[in-house]
């Protein structure tokens, strides 16, 4: 079974769908990526739509949460890491010369799968990445915070507890603050992984809702292994396996219709 | 693992053969040890300061002795046979050329507890132990009665003169001879400090005009000036609760004052001071450096087969035994950067060293380098403690890693760079062995902490409870009189130490709880 998948793995060509440059955020382009020698990513190519919600699925190890690390440079940080191919966000190169790494990270913020708020109280966890830009009037400042935490829905919970640690909320909302915590920083790009898997089915639902909302405002990329949830959230699915992507296309597309045999295996649960 | 949980918590451990026996038993045994200990120097030594009855002795041949029973004793004979001694602290050093004496006790034929019977303490000579007679103002004999509470009236008259005396002397004389010997040319100082000193010496005859009038057991009479009296009390009168407080007003005189009588008297104050202050210094040394270590080694320096080797040089440190580090800061510190600095400047006073002998500074630096492997390697477990998401968290925030290590990182390792340096003042309060090559002092009865600019005097040389033990118990001439103070000294010790660790450890609770009680809430 696995020879055979092997085997069509390498002949067959990626069926990906086209967005148009002027419609897109992010551009990936032949990006591969090896960690301590062994290849983890391998020519990958893809965009990214603007304003809308997209998802990577695939199994395990199949190099989706890494994909996702590698769009805000959270490789840097690894020196085992080697890495070719392009990332343009909004045309310009990640990588490029110019370009500060943590206004990089601004630009494209990240949520990660178990809920990391920091020690602090709810309101310094949301105002912590405000602190780090240029000193704002504690008005304007309240006024970001209030505006972060209506986004991720999470307001009328806390509102009247916002100087309590964050550490006193469930997981969910803790969750939805590390959320808020990112909005603050108004990024045009947020990267989410795995963000409801650590959380009880009613608090992954507030999640999943939050996300279709936000989209109205950034471009949402969503690392999932729950395909339901895919299906509910994303407007454009990518399906990973081994390090290669294979078939990227509109969400009711790639689950009502694929066009490859390997994602038809995948999605209809032939192989896990 | 979770059957024996199960099982403890019932009360006895059962069918798990003798394993849970042995560790329950050899924790048993160990607090018992432990209790044992610390009962014993809070008895042998708490016990010293509680006011003995008086006896006064008749032996066989009609000679007379006052003394308090200290303890008893088996021994042989020349021909063989046993013999019980009883020993008796009889003060009176000046009359009697000894303050102990062993008595038979075949040879005692009465003994009573006459309640007119004083003991009184001195400056010098040590304790008094004799029946008061008459009063005395300048020389003329009083017959006011009853003679005690006006003999204690005096006496309370005369400390209060002392007191009044000793805060002119420190307070006004002392800043004005300074002044003067600074080379000022000034009147009113000058008239200020002859005042000053015209005061001083009237309280001096003030003080010196009572006596007491007292005779010993073997009937000596002397005439004892008020001047020269620490205090004064009558064991066999006092109720149980004016015991109590005679020992506690002995028990504070102890902690509140300075040594006397060559160590053997008085009080340890200057080494409580000494004692803290260096640790407190140490503290203060040690934690910059260990933690701005630790920071490096784990956050900044590539990691690689290097900080391996410095990681178990670091390690290996926490083992070299403390004497070494004694030589090492005597080398070092006080002969090299000492030597140095009294070179470059305080050489109008050289010969004689300010910086290039044993000091509180060289001492705290010393034992700062004793206890850096300590707090190293606790900062560095501390680091590696905090999660990878939360790092992870600032860097997607923007946040470089400077701001990331300064904001995240190390807030959330504080209660670890706590315990190392609860770690560091466990280890270093109580060591000896280096302090005697850098800096402690059999007696250095001024603390190295006043009113005189720089206030904090980093030269001086201090004492310390743990020297004091060494000394008091090993140096001193009076034994007898020594061994209780070692026992209250060790005690002493062993409570500095606890408050200084109890006093980390509720501020790492503090840090620790500052979220947790919001949760509570």
């Amino acid at each position: 079974m696995s020879e055979t998948l092997l085997s069509r793995a390498s002949g067959a060509r990626p069926a990906v769908i086209e967005i148009p440059a002027a419609a897109s955020c992010l551009a990936i382009d032949d990006l591969s990526l090896r960690y301590a020698g062994q290849s983890a990513l391998e020519g990958l190519s893809l965009r990214i739509p603007r304003h809308a919600v997209t998802a990577f699925i695939g199994p395990s190890g199949c190099g989706k949460s890494t994909l996702l690390r590698a769009l805000n440079r959270l490789h840097d940080l690894n020196d085992e890491v080697t890495q070719s191919g392009r990332v343009l966000l909004e045309g310009e190169d990640i990588h490029g010369p110019g370009v500060a790494v943590a206004q990089l990270r601004r630009r494209v913020g990240m949520v990660f799968q178990t809920p990391n708020p920091f020690p602090m109280s709810i309101y310094e966890n949301v105002a912590f990445g405000l602190r780090l830009q240029a000193p704002l009037k504690k008005r304007r400042r309240d006024e970001i915070i209030e505006w972060a935490l209506v986004s991720a829905a999470l307001w009328d919970e806390v509102k009247d507890r916002l100087h309590d640690s964050a550490w006193t909320l469930s997981g969910g909302q803790q969750q939805r603050l590390v959320i808020a915590r990112t909005l603050a920083v108004q990024p045009e790009v947020l990267l989410l992984d795995e963000p409801a898997s650590a959380l009880d089915p009613i608090s992954s639902l507030k999640i999943e809702e939050l996300i279709r909302n936000l989209k109205s405002r950034l471009s949402v990329i969503l690392v999932t292994h729950n395909m339901q949830q895919a299906a509910r959230v994303s407007d454009y699915t990518a399906f990973l396996e081994g390090g290669e992507l294979v078939e990227y296309a509109a969400t009711d597309d790639l689950f009502t219709n694929p066009r490859l045999a390997r994602t038809e295996d995948y999605i209809t649960g032939r192989m896990s | 693992m979770r059957r024996w949980r199960v099982a403890s918590r019932a009360g006895l451990p059962r069918g798990e053969g003798p394993w849970p026996w042995l560790a329950a038993g050899s924790l048993a045994l160990s607090l018992l040890m432990l209790a044992a200990l610390l009962l014993l120097l809070a008895g042998r030594g708490l016990g010293h300061f509680w006011p003995a009855p008086v006896e006064l002795v008749t032996l066989d041949d009609g000679r007379q002795l006052a003394g308090q029973r200290v303890r008893e004793e088996r021994r042989q004979t020349l021909q063989g046979s046993p013999l019980r001694e009883r020993l008796y602290r009889t003060g009176n050093r000046d009359l009697e050329g000894d303050a102990w004496r062993w008595v038979p006790v075949a040879s005692i034929a009465t003994h009573e507890h006459p309640a007119d019977w004083a003991v009184i303490e001195r400056q010098r000579w040590g304790e008094l132990i004799v029946r008061p007679l008459a009063l005395e103002e300048n020389g003329r004999r009083l017959t006011e009665a009853p003679l005690w509470e006006s003999f204690t009236a005096r006496l309370a008259r005369v400390q209060a003169l002392r007191v009044e005396r000793d805060a002119l002397r420190r307070q006004v004389i002392a800043p004005l001879a300074r002044h003067l010997a600074a080379g000022h040319e000034d009147a009113e100082a000058q008239a200020r400090l002859a005042e000053a000193r015209a005061r001083v010496g009237e309280l001096q005859a003030a003080m010196a005009r009572d006596a007491l009038v007292v005779e010993s057991a073997a009937g000596e009479r002397l005439s004892v000036p008020l001047e020269e009296m620490v205090a004064a009390w009558r064991p066999n009168a006092m109720s149980p609760l004016q015991k109590l407080a005679a020992w506690g007003a002995n028990l504070w005189h102890f902690l509140s004052e300075g040594p006397r009588a060559a160590n053997t008297a008085g009080g340890v104050w200057p080494a409580i001071f000494g004692t803290v202050l260096m640790v407190l210094l140490m503290s203060v040394l040690v934690t910059p450096f260990g933690v701005l270590a630790a920071v490096y080694l784990h956050e900044v320096a590539p990691q690689g087969r290097l900080t391996g080797w410095v990681r178990i040089a670091v390690r290996n440190l926490a083992g070299v035994p403390s004497i070494v580090y004694g030589v090492f800061g005597l080398g070092v510190f006080v002969y090299g950067i000492g030597g140095r600095l009294d070179e470059w400047f305080f050489a109008d006073s050289l010969p004689s060293p300010t910086f290039g002998t044993g000091g509180l500074l060289w001492a705290s630096l010393t034992l700062a380098l004793l206890t850096l492997p300590v707090v190293i390697v606790a900062t560095e477990e501390g680091l590696a403690r905090i999660p990878a998401q939360q790092r992870e968290a600032a860097l997607a925030l923007g946040a470089t890693r400077a701001e990331m290590l300064r904001r995240v990182v190390l807030p959330m390792a504080l209660p670890a760079m706590l315990t190392g340096v609860i770690l560091a003042i466990a280890r270093a309060a109580g060591e000896v062995a280096p302090l005697m090559l850098v800096g402690v002092a059999k007696l250095a009865p001024q603390v190295p902490l006043d009113g005189d600019f720089p206030y904090l005097h980093l030269e001086r040389k201090f004492m310390h409870l743990g020297y004091h033990v060494f000394d008091v118990g090993f140096h001193s001439g009076d034994v007898e009189a020594a061994l209780p103070l070692v026992y209250a000294t060790a005690l002493l010790l062993v409570g500095v130490i606890l408050v200084l660790n109890l006093t980390a450890i509720l501020l790492r609770h503090h840090l620790r709880m500052r979220h947790a009680r919001l949760r509570s809430r």
